[in-house]
């Protein structure tokens, strides 16, 4: 997970809260945690995964970063557990587990 | 207090001129007087003569101002939300149905802080329908967020619509303001109504600085999403600053009355010294109420009147200090709050007296729903029986006046 610099909604007390509830400062919206109520999680198989980035295309959330050595991986900070990128995979390489499962 | 004197300058030359207009015009005139950049108004009975002297107005060049004509109410106040967001001064005006229509949008106004100023002219709600008075809709608004005031005469109508963008607009409050008047009572009457000089205007009420006008060249977010970790940090803050916008609104009123004279209060007690019983009335039946009062006190009787002026944030304080001496309250509602405790207003009251130790003995009425007329007898009636109700009891929640037919079944 990358570093998160921005306030985001539980750091605030409601003295902190702008007029209006006005945001002024830009760019925040990656600050929130979008992937707090996903009930299923993809796991990436890497022995199956060709590197052909169709999950990366097809993600409805832009969570799907490819990592250093080329690998298509879900950041669970924003996915939602959709499913998409498993059923789109060619090879087979995406499974959608129960968050409850280890 | 109504005013009827001419405010004079250093030179002793007159500043000022009497004319007569309705409350309708006088609101107008106002808008107007303030600069107004934005309005958006649908018209309605007994509204309409706002929004349509204003598009005369802008139409003949007497006012620089955008006229947006819109197909709603809910599209009224939705204009105006965006053009306060660019930190234009905005103005809308709506009555009874229409303040129902806009409803989800009046919240939203209050919410994200836009100081819309918006002029109403109290009508009853449907059904059966009717054009006429009453303060139904007022309290079907009463806890949307709105800095609220009531007026008693044209003249306050004026006054109070200039008050109401000095006070939403000043930084430390940022709230709209809605100024209630009656619908025909008032906004279709003529009366002396004393127009102030420009020069004073300007000096009463600086342009506006909307400190988070949207602007390209720095960009933030109005409106965002309130997930649970969020919303209710957000209505705190909202409540506490809405509370605290007491002071301001009592600085204006000080502010307004150096300027032109006229000085207004949260709460206007009206002959009320050593009085046993007090009768507290809101809008133009103040004034009728203050007839009887007279007749009263000319027969020896020990009465007065409050005018409630300011109704939210409610003045908790003022009123208390005004009621504190008296043995009986009673309050006259010109709405009914159904199976409720009796009138919104004097269910406030009662709450708001609840806890003190010394408290006067309260007694609710409710008249002059629909239009129905209440004249200064009827005030007088509801005085007597109202004492009459403090010695021997009732057993009705409230009573009601002028109803054919004798009114029972109204219980706890």
């Amino acid at each position: 997970m990358t570093e998160k610099r921005l306030k985001t909604g539980s750091d605030f007390t409601w003295k902190d809260m702008e007029v209006g509830n006005i945001v002024t400062e830009v760019g925040n919206a990656s600050v929130r945690k979008t992937g707090d109520w996903r009930t299923k999680r993809p796991i990436l198989d890497r022995e199956k995964c060709t590197k052909c980035a169709l999950c990366w295309i097809y993600c409805p959330d832009a969570a799907i970063k490819p990592s250093e050595e080329g690998y298509y991986e879900s950041d669970l900070y924003y996915c939602k557990g959709c499913g998409i990128c498993a059923s789109i995979c060619p090879a087979g390489a995406i499974t959608m587990i129960e968050e409850e499962e280890k | 207090m109504p005013c009827r004197s001419y405010n004079y300058d250093r030179g002793g030359r007159k500043m000022s001129k009497r004319v007569g207009l309705e409350a309708s015009h006088a609101a107008a005139e106002a808008a107007r007087m303030a600069d107004v950049d934005v309005i958006a108004a649908y018209p309605i009975t007994p509204q309409t003569h706002i929004p349509e002297r204003l598009a005369e107005m802008v139409a003949n060049g007497e006012l620089n101002a955008a006229y947006i004509p819109v197909e709603s109410e809910h599209s009224a106040l939705s204009a105006c939300l965006g053009a306060a967001a660019v930190g234009a001064r905005t103005f809308t005006a709506t009555a009874g149905q229409g303040l129902e229509l806009m409803h989800e949008v009046v919240y939203v106004a209050s919410s994200m802080r836009y100081p819309i100023v918006m002029t109403i002219c109290n009508r009853a709600l449907s059904a059966p329908l009717s054009v006429w008075g009453d303060h139904s809709d007022a309290m079907a608004v009463r806890d949307t967020g709105w800095i609220q005031v009531f007026c008693q005469n044209n003249q306050e109508a004026f006054d109070m619509t200039l008050w109401a963008f000095r006070v939403g607009e000043d930084s430390r409050v940022l709230f709209p303001v809605m100024v209630h008047f009656d619908g025909f009572h008032l906004s279709h009457v003529t009366e002396p109504v004393i127009l102030p000089e420009q020069k004073e205007v300007d000096r009463f009420l600086p342009r506006f600085q909307y400190p988070f006008a949207l602007n390209p060249d720095k960009p933030m977010t109005h409106g965002a999403f309130g997930p649970p970790d969020i919303y209710a940090e957000a209505k705190v803050a909202q409540e506490v600053a809405f509370r605290k916008s007491k002071g301001v609104i009592i600085q204006g009123f000080k502010e307004f009355g150096d300027i032109f004279g006229r000085y207004y209060h949260p709460v206007e007690p009206y002959k009320t010294e050593g009085a046993r019983t007090l009768l507290l009335t809101m809008g133009s039946f103040s004034e009728t109420a203050k007839i009887a009062i007279d007749t009263k006190k000319n027969k020896g009787e020990s009465v007065g009147l409050i005018n409630l002026r300011l109704w939210r944030p409610f003045p908790f304080e003022e009123l208390r200090q005004a009621v504190k001496d008296a043995e009986t309250l009673i309050v006259f509602d010109r709405c009914i709050s159904f199976g409720g405790p009796g009138g919104p207003v004097s269910s406030e009251i009662r709450s708001a007296l609840y806890n003190e130790k010394e408290r006067p003995r309260g007694v609710s009425f409710v008249g002059g729903l629909g239009g129905r007329d209440m004249s200064v007898k009827d005030f007088e009636y509801v005085i007597d029986r109202g004492r009459e109700i403090v010695e021997k009891g009732s057993e009705e929640l409230f009573e009601t006046v002028g109803i054919r037919g004798k009114v029972t079944g109204i219980r706890g």
